[in-house]
């Protein structure tokens, strides 16, 4: 009895102290799968694509983040006081259009995160263009490596693809081509290609 | 377990009056706290989630207009993503006479063979498979494809995605009306 006492609670302090707790997720996204085995760096600008079609933005990087905001103030003249600025540094995300930054930043209550209409994406007005050209003049001049490392795009199963499409597009009008693409770890087929390179010892990058 | 002596240290004789203190037992029953215990730890083996989020690379092509990549008609396998996670694909160019011919249906279950097999039947050099998604296919269809091309060890630079043509458009949703895809 003493034994099994034992046991259990050595587990259970495990397990307690292995989960990492989640951050809150106010998004809910269920990403596709893939057999990449590249973790997601704790720093990111990550694009999350929902179901619904919305784009939202998450300016991960705490250092360049009210540089970011700062350039968009700026470059899209949106007119923001010192408080309203330092309001918006606060935001977890991004999820409204530009002109309604503002309005959104002097509301009395919060709108709630499924009730925002996210940055406007179509090819007519694609504000996701301004938001990366925002971030590539902030990383200017830094490694453009680690950019590409950090640009992460994250997708809900069901998102179609024209919206998945619009953010690329928003990359490449900004010279970016390389980025990522957040997604659920998946066992590699037994007896694929894949599976009988990495059997073989090969490098798969 | 480690017991406590509650019996009294001194052997002293207490009075015929004095009623004897009954002697409780230290053990303590340790089942609940064993129950709550395990019970702690189910909740915990269950709803740690084992699966990682990772990070699939992305290489977009750049765009330069000069540079149209040629594709030889024998090495190429054009792969369309429609609705209803349906894969169409076609090998080379299509015939306008010969459309029903070429233009074929599958499932994202059985495209990963016939990748297989085109690249085991082209040389390398000329392997070229081209990717459209169509409007109504989703952001997993997209993913799932660029992955079962990893899966399936198709080196980068042989495969890439396109935009879709409108005849293409035209051709999936007639085959979409005629299969019943919803």
């Amino acid at each position: 009895m003493t034994a099994m006492c034992d046991v259990a609670f050595l587990l259970l302090t495990f397990f307690i102290l292995a989960t990492k707790q989640k951050p809150p997720e106010v998004l809910a996204v269920t990403p596709p799968s893939s057999v990449s085995s590249k973790a997601v760096p704790d720093k990111s600008i990550m694009f999350t694509m929902t179901k619904e079609g919305k784009v939202f933005l998450m300016l991960g990087d705490e250092t360049k983040k009210g540089d970011i905001l700062e350039n968009i103030n700026l470059t899209k003249a949106l007119n923001l006081s010192q408080a309203e600025m330092a309001k918006w540094k606060k935001e977890e995300f991004i999820g409204v259009p530009l002109n309604m930054v503002k309005s959104s930043l002097n509301r009395a209550d919060k709108i709630p995160a499924t009730q925002l209409p996210g940055i406007p994406n179509d090819s007519t007005n694609n504000e996701l263009v301004d938001w990366v050209r925002s971030i590539t003049n902030v990383y200017a001049g830094g490694n453009q490596r680690d950019l590409e490392q950090m640009l992460m795009v994250k997708g809900d199963n069901d998102a179609l693809y024209p919206i998945f499409k619009n953010v690329k597009m928003a990359f490449k009008k900004n010279e970016i081509y390389k980025f990522r693409i957040v997604t659920n770890s998946e066992a590699v087929p037994i007896g694929s290609e894949l599976y009988k390179q990495a059997i073989s010892g090969d490098k798969n990058d | 377990m480690a017991e406590i002596d509650t019996s009294s240290g001194g052997g002293h004789k207490k009075g015929p009056g004095v009623k004897k203190a009954k002697k409780l037992s230290t053990r303590v029953d340790l089942t609940p706290m064993v129950d709550l215990g395990f019970l702690l730890l189910t909740f915990f083996v269950f709803t740690t989630t084992m699966s990682q989020a990772t990070a699939m690379n992305m290489n977009e092509p750049k765009e330069d207009k000069d540079q149209i990549l040629k594709v030889k008609n024998s090495g190429a396998m054009t792969i369309l993503l429609g609705k209803g996670d349906q894969v169409y694909y076609y090998f080379g160019q299509l015939e306008a006479d010969k459309l029903s011919e070429e233009f074929k249906s599958t499932s994202f279950k059985e495209i990963r063979q016939l990748i297989v097999d085109k690249k085991k039947a082209t040389p390398i050099d000329d392997l070229m498979y081209i990717i459209k998604s169509d409007s109504k296919s989703t952001f997993k269809n997209s993913i799932d494809i660029l992955d079962e091309m990893s899966i399936c060890g198709v080196p980068p630079g042989h495969y890439a995605e396109v935009d879709i043509t409108p005849a293409e458009q035209e051709l999936i949703r007639q085959t979409e009306i005629a299969n019943g895809i919803q």
